[in-house]
C-alpha cells in the first residue's frame, strides 16, 4: 500500500464528530481492516473528536479540530488535536473502579485506549493532541507484508 | 440514523424500543426525556428493548448508566433486553454488564420483574 496523508480541518460541532466517524470507517476499511477492527477505529476516533469538541474547544466557533489520517503498510494512524486548554490523560479516573461504575461520564478515554493498539497524548500550544494506532495484521515492522 | 424510541405496556411492565443509535446530541437526549416521561407516569418496572440499536458511544453508555441509577432512585428496576454483538462487546469491556440485569427474551424478562 501506498502511504498516504490526508488531514482535514472540522469546526467543533457534534457533525464534525459525525464526520471524523465516517472519514475514519473510510479509512479503515480502506486500510484492509475487518468490519468489526473498522467499528473499533471509527469509535476511538469518534471518542477522541467528542474530547476535542466538548471538551477541548468547548463548541467554541472561533476553535477548530484537526483531524489527521496515515496510512502506511504497517499501520492506520489518526491524530486528533483541538485548540483547548488542554488534558492531562493520566489525571482520568478509571472508570472501572467500583466508585466509578455508575458514573455517567468518563469512559471516553478508556474505549479509545481498549480500541486502539497504541494511544500517545501531547500538550500542544494550545489545546491537545492524542495520536490513535492501529497495527495492519500481517505487517513486519519494516512494513512488508508477512509471508503466509 | 438518529433514535427512536416508543413505549408499551405488559403485565404492568412498560417496555422501551429503542431503534437507531445512541450518541452524544440527539439519541442520548431521546432517551434522557423517553426514561424521564416514563418515570414521570409512576412507572417503577421499566425494560429497555435495545434489539434495534445500532450503535452506542460512550455518552449513551452513561445515559444508560443515568437511566439505570434514576430508575432506581426512585425505587423501580431498569433492565436491559436484546443486546446486539456490539452493545454486548461495550457493556462487557466497561464491566457495566455486572450492574444491568440482562435478558434475551422478552417474555422471561417480563416476568422477572418482582410482583
Amino acid at each position: 500500500m501506498n502511504a498516504t496523508r490526508v488531514s482535514y480541518t472540522l469546526d467543533s460541532t457534534l457533525e464534525s464528530v459525525n464526520k471524523a466517524e465516517e472519514m475514519a470507517q473510510n479509512f479503515g476499511v480502506k486500510a484492509g481492516f475487518d468490519e468489526e477492527e473498522v467499528q473499533r477505529i471509527a469509535m476511538a476516533v469518534r471518542e477522541a473528536a467528542v474530547n476535542a469538541v466538548l471538551h477541548g474547544n468547548a463548541y467554541d466557533p472561533k476553535k477548530r479540530v484537526t483531524v489527521v489520517f496515515e496510512t502506511s503498510a504497517q499501520a492506520l494512524t489518526i491524530s486528533v488535536r483541538d485548540e483547548g486548554q488542554g488534558l492531562d490523560a493520566l489525571d482520568i479516573p478509571d472508570p472501572l473502579a467500583p466508585e466509578n461504575l455508575l458514573k455517567q461520564s468518563g469512559r471516553g478515554i478508556f474505549l479509545i485506549r481498549a480500541f486502539m493498539d497504541e494511544v500517545r497524548f501531547r500538550n500542544m500550544e494550545p489545546g491537545t493532541e492524542v495520536t490513535l494506532i492501529k497495527h495492519v495484521r500481517g505487517a513486519d515492522s519494516d512494513g512488508k507484508e508477512a509471508s503466509q | 440514523m438518529t433514535m427512536k424510541a416508543s413505549t408499551r405496556q405488559i403485565d404492568g411492565v412498560t417496555i422501551v424500543d429503542l431503534s437507531g443509535r445512541i450518541t452524544l446530541g440527539e439519541g442520548s437526549v431521546v432517551l434522557r426525556d423517553t426514561i424521564r416521561d416514563v418515570v414521570g407516569h409512576g412507572t417503577k418496572k421499566i425494560l429497555l428493548n435495545l434489539g434495534d440499536v445500532t450503535y452506542i458511544d460512550s455518552s449513551g453508555i452513561g445515559e444508560l448508566v443515568s437511566a439505570f441509577t434514576s430508575v432506581r432512585n426512585q425505587g423501580g428496576e431498569l433492565k436491559l433486553l436484546n443486546l446486539t454483538k456490539k452493545v454486548h462487546d461495550l457493556l462487557q469491556i466497561t464491566k457495566l454488564y455486572t450492574v444491568f440485569d440482562i435478558k434475551d427474551d422478552e417474555a422471561v424478562a417480563i416476568n422477572s420483574f418482582a410482583k
